[in-house]
């Protein structure tokens, strides 16, 4: 094993607390429970200070998008904008809306900031140094490392719903509700392909746990999980609701949904909670698809390569979310029940066939990584073509269908009363 | 008095009275929600059980399905998911419950103190998952493939009933 210096500050700190508090007197097991404390607090803070960057990161990034600068006057590069906002949502009157249920209304924005955070819990960001720190063996640099990683974030993923749900009935406004309801159908269905492409990660890989998840990558599972990596990322990105996927919010049809009512600090929670879990699908990504921290120079601590990948992730994030339009209701559950649920079940059954036939003819994962990840990299190539091939022609269906439509209304809207004849089929 | 006893019964204590709440208050709202926390508290004495895998099939099944819970009391009971009219909330036959709580009582305390609890358990195995999906695919096969059959039953019914009808083709009324 190279010398993994950033890794190493990390795990001699770890070991000199575990040492200073055995000096004062504890005993080993509330030491590891208090070190469970100190570690579930690092991993807040820094989801927090990420979420910092992440903001003005996406600010500057929509800039430049859309031909502006960004904030640019708080510090250099704009880069104290954060904390100006922080600021401003905080001294911003905090409303509270007439007949709204006050303890569910201010409570749900916490709910809505935890449950996002709850994903940092198992994202690994080091490897396990192996070794002895004070008495105990080393573990991997993760707030804990339990061996349903993958299924958890699935588990969590439920917290949020209930936020929303809280905040849209709390508010006691008929736009929070339907926005509330349309997050309630958006992120249970987008959690079906979602469930699906987790299945395939953890048949190919044969474990949950996000360390091992890493550890097993001799090829970066990108290639031999493309489309998988794919639906992941879409449906991910619907869970966080970002754009295109933000139904749940659209400001055209129901004003801002579920958080319509809030101000402030209270707002701000939600929006927290929608970066910060925007950031958590990027690194699950970064984890399950792109080898997680391992990056080739050794000079590097593996948390940094981690954090490159994942900012890179979040990058593609953002650059959907400002070149999308946002979808249609109908559209959206038409996408994931008529597009994203087949493609993963086809995609689950091609890749447990071919992983179990190349398994069988000796170029299995263990055996040749990367004849297997090249074939299933062809697999997924050839999946991906015949999927869009059948998206564009339903388009296309749609399209005409629409036009027809279109064309008949015109025909039949000047002025002319409608007639028995005319009316069934223009309703056709 | 060790700190996970502590955690135990602070959880615990979560657990029965979240759950109590849930029935006796009047808004269906607020009752879904005890319920909620009512089943994170079982779930985190599954994962103090080290069975996580538990824990977390608790949180995706009944959360998820809260979610569900509360749609349907907003939009099908009166008055939506508000308080609900001052009446009797608990039915009138507490003489007849309380007779069956008594013998139930009983018979439990006859049993409970004869039977021989593994107070020490074997240590739980790092991997249960894998064993979990062995088990499924392998000695438990055949329940396994009849719920999934089941299910989709359920579903392919959901999807007739509620699919869309084209013309001419009316839907029975029952």
């Amino acid at each position: 094993m190279p010398q993994i210096p950033g890794n190493d500050i990390l795990i001699a700190l770890a070991t000199w607390l575990r040492q200073w508090l055995l000096t004062i007197g504890l005993d080993p097991a509330s030491i590891d429970i208090l070190m469970a404390v100190i570690r579930a607090l690092l991993l807040g803070t820094l989801a927090l200070l990420v979420f910092m960057l992440i903001t003005w990161l996406e600010r500057k990034v929509v800039a430049r998008i859309q031909d502006r600068i960004g904030p640019n006057l708080a510090g250099p590069w704009g880069l104290l904008q954060p904390i100006a906002d922080g600021i401003k949502a905080i001294t911003k009157e905090d409303t509270t809306p007439d007949g709204a249920d006050v303890t569910i209304f201010n409570a749900s924005p916490i709910v809505a900031g935890v449950a996002a955070l709850l994903v940092y819990a198992v994202i690994p960001f080091g490897p396990n140094p192996g070794g002895d720190c004070a008495g105990t063996p080393c573990g991997p640099l993760t707030g804990t490392d339990m061996s349903i990683g993958l299924f958890y974030i699935l588990a969590v993923g439920a917290v949020s719903l209930i936020a929303v749900l809280m905040a849209g009935w709390s508010s006691n406004n008929k736009y929070a509700l339907l926005g509330s309801f349309r997050a309630v159908a958006e992120l249970l269905s987008y959690e079906v392909p979602q469930v699906l492409s987790i299945t395939a990660m953890v048949m190919i890989a044969g474990t949950m746990n996000m360390t091992r998840l890493v550890e097993v990558q001799s090829v970066p599972f990108i290639f031999p999980l493309f489309v998988t990596a794919l639906v992941f990322f879409i449906s991910g990105i619907a869970e966080s609701g970002r754009s295109p996927f933000d139904l749940v919010e659209a400001e055209s049809e129901i004003v801002a949904g579920y958080h319509i009512e809030y101000s402030g600090m209270k707002f701000s929670l939600f929006f927290l909670g929608e970066f910060v879990h925007a950031f958590a699908v990027c690194a699950v990504v970064t984890t399950v698809f792109l080898n997680g921290w391992v990056g080739p120079f050794s000079f590097v601590p593996p948390w940094i390569w981690f954090f490159i990948k994942s900012f890179a992730v979040f990058f593609v994030m953002m650059w959907i979310k400002f070149t999308m339009p946002r979808f249609r209701i109908d559209q959206l559950m038409a996408f994931n029940w008529k597009f994203l649920v087949p493609v993963s079940l086809v995609n689950l059954l091609v890749l447990a066939v071919l992983d179990t036939v190349l398994r069988m003819m000796g170029l299995g994962r263990a055996a040749n990584p990367w004849v297997w990840g090249l074939i299933l990299f062809a697999a997924n190539l050839l999946m991906l073509f015949i999927a869009l091939w059948a998206l564009g022609r339903a388009a296309r269906r749609t399209r005409s269908t629409e036009r027809r439509i279109v064309a008949r209304m015109d025909d039949v809207t000047p002025a002319a009363p409608v007639t028995a004849a005319s009316a069934p089929a223009a309703g056709n | 008095m060790t700190l996970t006893h502590i955690i135990f019964i602070v959880f615990a204590a979560i657990t029965l009275l979240s759950a109590l709440f849930c029935v006796t208050t009047r808004n269906m709202f607020h009752a879904a929600l005890y319920l909620v926390i009512s089943l994170f508290g079982v779930a985190a004495t599954f994962a103090m059980l080290d069975a996580s895998f538990l824990a977390a099939a608790q949180l995706i099944v009944y959360v998820g399905a809260v979610a569900i819970l509360i749609i349907f009391a907003v939009m099908l009971t009166r008055g939506g998911a508000g308080s609900l009219p001052a009446k009797q909330q608990f039915n009138t036959q507490a003489g007849l419950a309380a007779v069956v709580t008594v013998v139930t009582l009983f018979i439990l305390l006859r049993v409970v103190p004869f039977f021989n609890y593994p107070v020490q358990v074997a240590a739980v195995p790092i991997d249960i998952v894998e064993q979990l999906g062995q088990a499924l695919v392998g000695d438990f096969v055949l329940p396994f493939e009849v719920a999934s059959v089941l299910l989709l039953a359920a579903l392919i019914g959901a999807i007739y009933i509620a699919r869309e009808r084209r013309k001419g083709e009316e839907v029975e009324e029952g």
